[in-house]
């Protein structure tokens, strides 16, 4: 093997032997090529997606149905899970957008770019339904649930940050075609498709693992499309309502959710504002401009560590500081480019170019990060006043739960027995 | 209150309608540059350095990648250096004498001295080894393609990654194989 690797590239192109000459009757059989799937069955896919997210929409706002939200889920797990192998998925397809964007060389297709934009659509107009009965992670994770425990605030924030950082990672990995670690980390894929790395596995499991008492971990502290789906439903027209009418405070739903996503009405005490908060908010504010130039310096100054995650960059770095492996090595990656007739300067001048482009994008990801932070600190000092147990638009998967839990509009719960006068007339 | 309410629900339409057209933008952005054409995975045989990783590292198991015969190229030599391992005792079907670990291609006289070399893909691993002995002794008529109908199409297809010569490379649906063809040099069908 070592032997020949250094002339194989002309090896494959040279033709030793002529052509034979056949005198019976044999004719030379065509190389097989064996069909893909149909392309126009990704058209199938995607209209799959939109009934499931209108269905999903109507069941949230009108049905009002956990039951039938969970049955649907099951569908979207069988199909766009185990039969479709959980790929491409929107949650991936992100990456898509991003390398079709900033480097030449991919042009996205209408349905990747479709699976991408749809459920951003759906969540601008009615928040989560994705989350809730079309993403296959989501689906998994929420039918392993068993007993969900309540996280600390504070952690629940913090934790919360993730899924803005891995999606500026993941942007900025596949702009430079570096990696698609969204698809590299995904826990699930490798149970979908019966098959994965011991690494894939562990995830796996994991995951799993802890969603049965944290529930859809993934989903809140990790999917970067998560994080896209937040902004786009904090501001949705429309939302999963917990009460069908107007809220009576019967605090029935407030043990409801599994993922934390239920807003307490606001006690009286803090009901009232004051000099100091508004100099805090000031404060804050005028922080968003320093984290964001902190961040992008911060992040911009580690393009080395960062881009050695790119195989080129990785192989000039090792050369570079070891080059007496470019004599005898084992490394199958080595002697592939010492007999690909490349030299080590060009090696280091393509490596010099994406480490440019790391420190460029840099910027983009750590001013991103920072202003994430700068908003969730700022999001700490405003103060909302409410009345009323809702939803909370951010953090809601519109799973449908707590719909469940709500006696507005059913007379005959239990509860109104108990408190008659509580009797809301539909 | 309402008033309060109104300014909330003021800012978060402002918010919607900002959010929706830059998702408009972002599409009318990305359709300058997207296609209708969807994706496959497919190796270059000319790239290719027959190193193994596509029998290793697919998320399949046994993987997508299956060794391919371009018979227009192909010799139909007795002394196939794809077929018959280097030191064989003698030129013949007997497993001690083929390269492939898996038995999977076929030899079958046609007339003298020609002889046709089948790969069975079931057997196949992709392992390339007969990649190997045919493009160093033969006219490289056997080569590795990714099986459009086995492959799942990853979305990051797993052995790119580690392709050590980029041999791997996405292709359009309508024509998702690269074979080698004919006498030509350096030509795919």
């Amino acid at each position: 093997m070592l032997m020949t690797v250094p002339t194989q590239i002309a090896y494959s192109q040279q033709q030793r032997f002529p052509k034979p000459e056949f005198h019976t009757e044999y004719q030379i059989p065509e190389t097989e090529r064996p069909d893909a799937r149909a392309p126009f069955m990704e058209y199938l896919d995607l209209f799959l997606l939109l009934a499931v997210l209108s269905i999903t929409t109507w069941l949230v706002l009108k049905k009002r149905s956990r039951k039938w939200i969970l049955w649907v889920s099951v569908f979207s797990l069988l199909y766009f899970g185990f039969y479709r192998n959980g790929c491409i998925c929107s949650v991936g397809s992100l990456q898509n957008l991003s390398l079709s964007l900033f480097s030449e060389g991919y042009s996205i297709s209408f349905t990747v770019l479709a699976f991408f934009v749809v459920p951003l659509l759906f969540a601008l107009a009615v928040g989560r339904v994705f989350c809730a009965s079309a993403c296959p992670l989501g689906v998994i994770q929420d039918l392993v649930i068993v007993k969900p425990i309540q996280l600390s605030p504070w952690l629940q924030k913090s934790l919360g940050l993730f899924p803005f950082i891995y999606l500026g990672l993941a942007v900025l990995y596949a702009a430079t075609g570096t990696d698609f670690i969204i698809c590299r980390f995904d826990p699930f894929v490798g149970i979908f498709r019966m098959g994965a790395e011991f690494h894939m596995i562990v995830l796996g499991i994991s995951f799993l693992l802890i969603g049965m008492f944290v529930a859809r971990p993934y989903c809140r502290f990790v999917c970067p499309y998560g994080a896209l789906l937040k902004i786009c439903s904090l501001n949705s027209k429309y939302h999963l309502s917990i009460t069908p009418k107007d809220c009576i405070n019967c605090k029935l739903c407030k043990d409801s959710c599994p993922f934390d996503a239920i807003d307490f009405p606001t006690d009286e005490k803090e009901n009232r504002a004051s000099r100091k908060d508004f100099w805090k908010f000031v404060t804050y504010a005028a922080l968003i401009p320093v984290l964001m130039f902190v961040g992008g310096w911060a992040v911009s100054g580690s393009y080395k560590l960062l881009s050695s995650a790119h195989p080129d960059v990785f192989l000039a770095n090792l050369l570079v500081s070891q080059p007496e492996l470019m004599q005898n090595s084992e490394n199958l990656d080595i002697e592939t480019f010492m007999s690909s007739g490349k030299t080590l300067e060009i090696l280091v001048e393509e490596a010099k170019i994406i480490q440019g482009k790391f420190r460029f994008g840099g910027w983009f990801l750590g001013a991103f990060i920072g202003l994430v932070i700068a908003l969730h600190l700022l999001n700490q000092v405003i103060f909302r006043k409410r009345t009323i147990y809702e939803a909370n638009r951010g953090d809601c998967f519109s799973c449908g739960r707590c719909m469940d839990y709500c006696p507005v509009g059913k007379p005959e719960h239990p509860f109104f027995n108990e408190n008659p006068e509580m009797v809301v007339k539909s | 209150m309402s008033k309060l309410q109104s300014r909330r629900q003021f800012i978060s339409g402002c918010a919607r309608y900002s959010l929706g057209l830059t998702i408009a933008g972002v599409i009318g952005f990305s359709l300058t540059n997207a296609s209708s054409q969807q994706w496959l995975w497919q190796i270059d045989p000319f790239k290719c350095t027959n190193c193994g990783r596509c029998a290793t590292h697919c998320v399949l198991n046994p993987s997508a990648v299956k060794c391919v015969h371009a018979y227009a190229l192909c010799g139909y030599c007795d002394l196939c250096g794809g077929y018959l391992k280097p030191g064989h005792i003698a030129r013949n079907t007997a497993a001690e004498n083929q390269l492939c670990p898996t038995a999977a291609i076929e030899r079958k006289f046609i007339e003298e001295p020609y002889y046709e070399y089948h790969i069975n893909e079931e057997l196949c691993i992709g392992c390339a080894k007969c990649v190997e002995g045919c493009s160093s002794f033969g006219n490289g008529s056997l080569h590795l393609q990714i099986r459009q109908d086995i492959c799942v199409n990853c979305n990051e297809c797993a052995i790119a990654r580690v392709c050590p010569s980029d041999a791997i490379k996405r292709v359009p649906a309508d024509e998702p194989y690269l074979i080698k063809g004919g006498f030509e040099l350096g030509q795919t069908l």
